[in-house]
C-alpha cells in the first residue's frame, strides 16, 4: 500500500530495546540498513555508566548513517539512527524532537525501554515497529504491548536465538508479537517491512 | 502497569487549573516528562483515573504541596559527574579565584548534594572564606534539606566514590559527622550558603554571578521556556563567567548560543564571552 510522506509527523519510526546479549544483534540489524533510509531508528540499551563513546562508536562502524547519541531537545530526522544516552531515560518531546529525563529508574533500569517504547507508541501511533531483542530484565514487554495497543508493528528476537531469553519471551507471553524472528535475520526483515510501506524520501 | 492514564487536553486542562488556582505556571515545560510524572502520581497514589487527580488538587491545597514536590523534586548526588566537578575544580575554580569576592548560584539544585559539592571544593581551593553560595529550588522542602545539611548516610559511599574521583585529595569524611543513619555536614560549610526558594519560570534575577550551576533542570522544560531560563542566566552572569548544564545538556540550539564559549567540548560547561 503506498503511503505519502507529507511531513516529519509521517515517517516510521522504528524502535529497538535490549539488555544482556543484545548489542550484536543491534549491529547486525544496523548493518542491513539500506541508505538513505525512509525512517527513524531509535536505540534503547541497558548499558552500565561506562564510556558511551565507545558504544557509538562501535555502531557507527556497521552503518553509514548517521548514528547519535540522543541530547536534550535533540531534533528526530529521518535517516538517521538515535542512540539513547546512558542514565537518562528518553522520550519524545515532539514529532520531530527528544526529551531527557533523569527520574527514577523503571525495572532498575535508565534509560528504560518500556518508557521510550511508550512514548514513542503515544506519539507515533500505528507508525511505530517496534523491536525487542535478547535480555534478562522483564524491561520492554509492557512497552511492546502498548506498542501493539495503539497500532503498530511488533517484533521479538526468537528467544531460542537470544543469549538471554528471558525479555523476548515476556513479550511473547503477553500475547503483544506480531513476528519472532531468528537474531541474525532481524535486519533484513525489518528492511522488507519498511519496504512494504512504500514509503520514499521525500525529494 | 505504566500506560497513559491522560492524554494531551487532560494535561492542558491540569495545567491551566495549576496557574489559575495555584499561580503555578507549568506550561513551559516539557510535555513528554510532564505527562509521564502525572500518570506515575496517579499510580502511586491510587487515584482510579486522571478526574479524580484534579479534583483533589483543586480541593486540597496540601495535596496540592505533595503534588508540586512529586513533580518537580529531581534525582541528584554528591559531584555527580565527577570529570564536570575536576574540570572546575582544575579549569574554573583557578579562573576566578582571583575575584576578590566569588558569588555562585545553583538554581534548581534539588535538595542540594551538588551546592555541598561546591562548598567543599572552595573550601579546598582556599577559596570559600570569600565566597557565597546561593542555592534556589521550587521546592521549600528541598530548601529546608539544604539548609540542615543533612543527608542519607547510604549515599555516602558513592558520594565518597565520585569525590575521589573529581579529584579530591583529603579525606571526605572529614566534612560530615554521622549520626544514625544521616551525615551531618560541617557547619562552617552551611555558614556560606543561602537558601530561597526560586521558580525559573517566573522569578528574575537577583545577583551577578561568576559561576550558575544548572544542571539536569533544562531537560523539563520546552524549548521556549529553555531560552528564558538561559536568557536569565546570561543577565545573571558576570562577563568571562561560566555556565554549568548537566552532561546532555546543550545551548546550541538556543538563542543564547552565540554568546557562549565552551571551553572542552567533552564537558558541558560555557564561559559568557559577550
Amino acid at each position: 500500500m503506498a503511503q505519502n510522506i507529507v511531513g516529519d509527523c509521517d515517517w516510521p519510526v522504528v524502535v529497538i530495546g535490549g539488555s544482556a546479549g543484545s548489542l550484536s544483534v543491534v549491529t547486525g540489524i544496523l548493518s542491513a540498513l539500506p541508505m538513505p533510509l525512509a525512517a527513524k531508528i531509535i536505540v534503547v540499551l541497558h548499558r552500565k555508566n561506562t564510556s558511551d563513546i565507545i558504544l557509538l562508536a562501535l555502531l557507527s562502524k556497521k552503518t553509514a548513517l548517521p548514528v547519535i547519541e540522543v541530547e536534550d531537545k535533540e531534533e528526530l530526522q529521518p535517516g538517521h539512527i538515535y542512540l539513547t544516552p546512558p542514565d537518562y531515560h528518553l522520550l519524545i518531546e515532539t514529532c520531530n524532537s527528544f526529551s531527557l529525563d533523569s527520574s527514577d529508574r523503571v525495572h532498575y533500569s535508565r534509560p528504560s525501554i518500556d518508557v521510550t517504547f511508550i512514548s514513542v507508541a503515544e506519539m507515533f501511533r500505528n507508525k511505530v515497529i517496534g523491536i525487542l531483542l535478547s535480555g534478562s530484565n522483564g524491561d520492554g514487554a509492557k512497552g511492546l504491548a502498548y506498542i501493539k495497543r495503539n497500532g503498530g508493528t511488533t517484533l521479538v528476537q526468537n528467544p531460542e536465538t537470544a543469549e538471554f531469553p528471558f525479555m523476548p519471551q515476556q513479550a511473547i507471553n503477553l500475547n503483544c508479537v506480531d513476528m519472532i524472528i531468528n537474531g541474525n535475520e532481524i535486519g533484513n526483515k525489518l528492511v522488507e517491512i519498511l519496504g512494504k510501506l512504500s514509503i520514499s524520501p521525500e525529494s | 502497569m505504566e500506560s497513559n492514564y491522560i492524554n494531551d487536553d487532560q494535561l492542558d486542562l491540569l495545567l491551566n487549573e495549576l496557574a489559575s488556582l495555584y499561580g503555578y505556571d507549568f506550561t513551559g515545560y516539557a510535555r513528554s516528562s510532564m505527562k509521564r510524572r502525572v500518570n506515575r502520581l496517579i499510580i502511586v497514589d491510587k487515584f482510579t483515573n486522571f478526574e479524580a487527580l484534579l479534583e483533589t488538587i483543586k480541593n486540597d491545597s496540601t495535596y496540592f504541596r505533595r503534588f508540586v514536590e512529586e513533580i518537580t523534586v529531581n534525582v541528584t548526588e554528591m559531584y555527580r559527574d565527577p570529570s564536570t566537578f575536576k574540570m572546575i575544580r582544575e579549569k574554573v575554580l583557578p579562573a576566578i579565584a582571583t575575584q576578590p569576592f566569588i558569588r555562585i548560584w545553583h538554581a534548581g539544585c534539588s535538595t542540594g548534594e551538588e551546592v555541598y559539592s561546591m562548598a567543599i571544593m572552595l573550601h579546598e581551593a582556599n577559596l570559600l572564606h570569600k565566597s557565597l553560595i546561593y542555592a534556589t529550588d521550587l521546592s521549600s522542602l528541598a530548601i529546608e534539606n539544604i539548609k540542615q545539611g543533612i543527608f542519607p548516610l547510604s549515599q555516602i559511599a558513592k558520594d565518597t566514590e565520585n569525590y575521589l574521583a573529581s579529584g579530591g585529595k583529603n579525606n571526605f569524611s572529614e566534612y560530615y559527622t554521622v549520626k544514625k543513619d544521616t551525615a551531618i555536614f560541617n557547619q562552617n560549610l552551611k555558614t556560606k550558603i543561602i537558601t530561597a526558594t526560586h521558580n525559573l519560570v517566573s522569578d528574575s534575577s537577583f545577583n551577578e554571578f561568576q559561576l550558575i550551576f544548572c544542571r539536569n533542570v533544562l531537560i523539563y522544560f520546552n524549548k521556549s521556556l529553555q531560552d528564558r531560563v538561559l536568557t536569565l542566566f546570561d543577565e545573571s552572569l558576570e562577563t568571562l563567567g561560566f555556565l554549568i548544564l548537566g552532561t546532555k545538556e546543550n545551548i546550541r540550539f538556543t538563542k543564547v548560543a552565540a554568546k557562549f564559549s565552551q571551553p572542552d567540548n567533552t564537558q558541558k560547561i560555557w564561559r559568557k564571552i559577550l
